[in-house]
């Protein structure tokens, strides 16, 4: 890939992602409220909601908190940037670690007994995906022989041939990374619940803001990465890789609208006998084969 | 500078009600009446809300709950009075331990009357503070352009 493809995919990811996040929530939250039989906001609600967020008084228990929620942000989009750019995917998800990180200091800093909570069940979030995540990692570098994004993309083959399970794998992580329901648990997404909101219930106006921008961001990286196992070097992949994107996207507002939330130690045991199971499995008969 | 109005978000503090209307705040968000279509949402947080729904007298117990409560969320905010019991203290208002409605500690912008206070109700009562909130949203940011340029 050149490097002026590079950087108008860079300048696109920075432009667009935000608007295309926020669509395809807004999407979501009118899909989810069609599914429990009501008429649902807009689709540009997500955007409206932003909008009015950047405009409220600013109350912050601790002025710490504007800056981590900022660095949060720019590492979320660092790590967009570099994927999209084609580089090393394994440092896109070492700098996405560390992002998060930062939205853990973020909401540890106030000393909130309920975001403290939240923050503890983030940490335990990572620790469940995180294997999923290194794994699909190497799945790609036994797929590809290499972990840059541009040559895995280029490949005359698309990968998900080679790696289903570690696709499936990385699905079932996704519903945490996207904050969904069985595994909501660092944020609960609806009110009156035993955390509040947990890790955003300290956040309010412009820093709830970021946080919503930057999980905008989080999730169009994600989704870049399900492309990631899709497209190769026919340009009709890419088409290809937008439908599965839907239907995965689809997929998981399913999960979200039809399971209850379970506690951290299910949700631990699940995704690693999953990850262990589909990733691990795949990962074993792509060595014998290579 | 921008509209807010779309994007009301509610808190919902039940005082010393019955919770006659508690039940009824909870249908305006059932698939008949659907309040999220206007982009309300109900959230447990003071410091993410925007419209303060009160339901029940204030007693002497809870008076520096909704007190703090109010103070804890950040301008520009309307407060809406649900039912007559925070309207006015209703059948109770006589209690020993009742101080009255819910303005006799906060200031209270609309009052939506009736026991309980039927979901049409209410959505109309939001609806005239969603007009308030965006009323006083503006008001607001004029307050914090003026701050700026005093500031330079």
């Amino acid at each position: 890939m050149s490097i002026y493809m590079r950087v108008i995919f860079i300048i696109c990811y920075v432009v667009l992602a935000p608007f295309l996040g926020g669509f395809l929530e807004g999407l979501d939250r009118k899909i989810s409220a069609r599914m429990q039989g009501r008429v649902g906001p807009p689709v540009l609600q997500p955007f409206y909601d932003v909008q009015k967020l950047l405009n409220k008084q600013v109350i912050a228990v601790s002025r710490a908190q504007t800056f981590l929620l900022m660095t949060y942000m720019l590492l979320m989009i660092f790590t967009g940037a570099m994927f999209f750019a084609g580089s090393d995917i394994l440092m896109c998800f070492f700098i996405l670690a560390t992002a998060a990180t930062f939205l853990y200091f973020a909401a540890m800093i106030t000393s909130s007994p309920y975001s403290t909570i939240g923050a503890q069940r983030e940490l335990i979030q990572m620790m469940a995906y995180e294997p999923a995540v290194l794994l699909t990692c190497v799945g790609f570098y036994l797929s590809a022989k290499t972990f840059n994004v541009s040559d895995i993309a280029a490949s005359p083959l698309s990968h998900i041939l080679y790696m289903p399970g570690f696709f499936f794998a990385f699905v079932f992580i996704m519903t945490i990374k996207m904050r969904k329901s069985p595994f909501d648990t660092a944020t609960s997404h609806h009110m009156h619940q035993e955390l509040v909101k947990g890790l955003t219930t300290e956040m309010g106006a412009r820093n709830l803001a970021f946080f919503q921008i930057a999980e905008w961001y989080e999730n169009i990286f994600l989704l870049g990465v399900v492309a990631l196992f899709i497209i190769n070097n026919n340009p009709w992949s890419i088409l290809a890789a937008v439908l599965v994107i839907l239907a995965v996207y689809f997929v998981e507002i399913l999960i979200d609208n039809t399971s209850a939330r379970f506690r951290w130690d299910q949700m631990l045991k699940i995704t690693w006998l999953v990850t262990l199971l589909s990733a691990g499995v795949n990962l074993l008969i792509l060595m014998l084969i290579s | 500078m921008g509209k807010v109005a779309r994007s009301p978000w509610l808190l919902h503090y039940d005082g010393s009600s019955c919770n006659g209307c508690d039940i009824e705040v909870l249908a305006c968000l059932t698939p008949v009446y659907d309040a999220e279509r206007f982009g309300i949402m109900n959230t447990g947080d003071p410091l993410q809300a925007d419209i303060f729904l009160i339901t029940g007298g204030v007693n002497t117990q809870n008076k520096d709950v909704v007190k703090q409560i109010y103070d804890q969320m950040p301008r520009p905010k309307v407060v809406v009075a649900v039912g007559v019991c925070a309207c006015t203290g209703g059948v109770f208002k006589e209690c020993y331990n009742i101080l009255g409605g819910a303005d006799s500690v906060i200031p209270v912008d609309i009052y939506v009357p009736g026991c309980a206070a039927r979901p049409q109700a209410i959505i109309d009562g939001i609806v005239k503070a969603v007009a308030l909130f965006q009323e006083r949203s503006d008001e607001h940011d004029a307050k914090v352009k003026a701050e700026k340029k005093g500031g330079r």
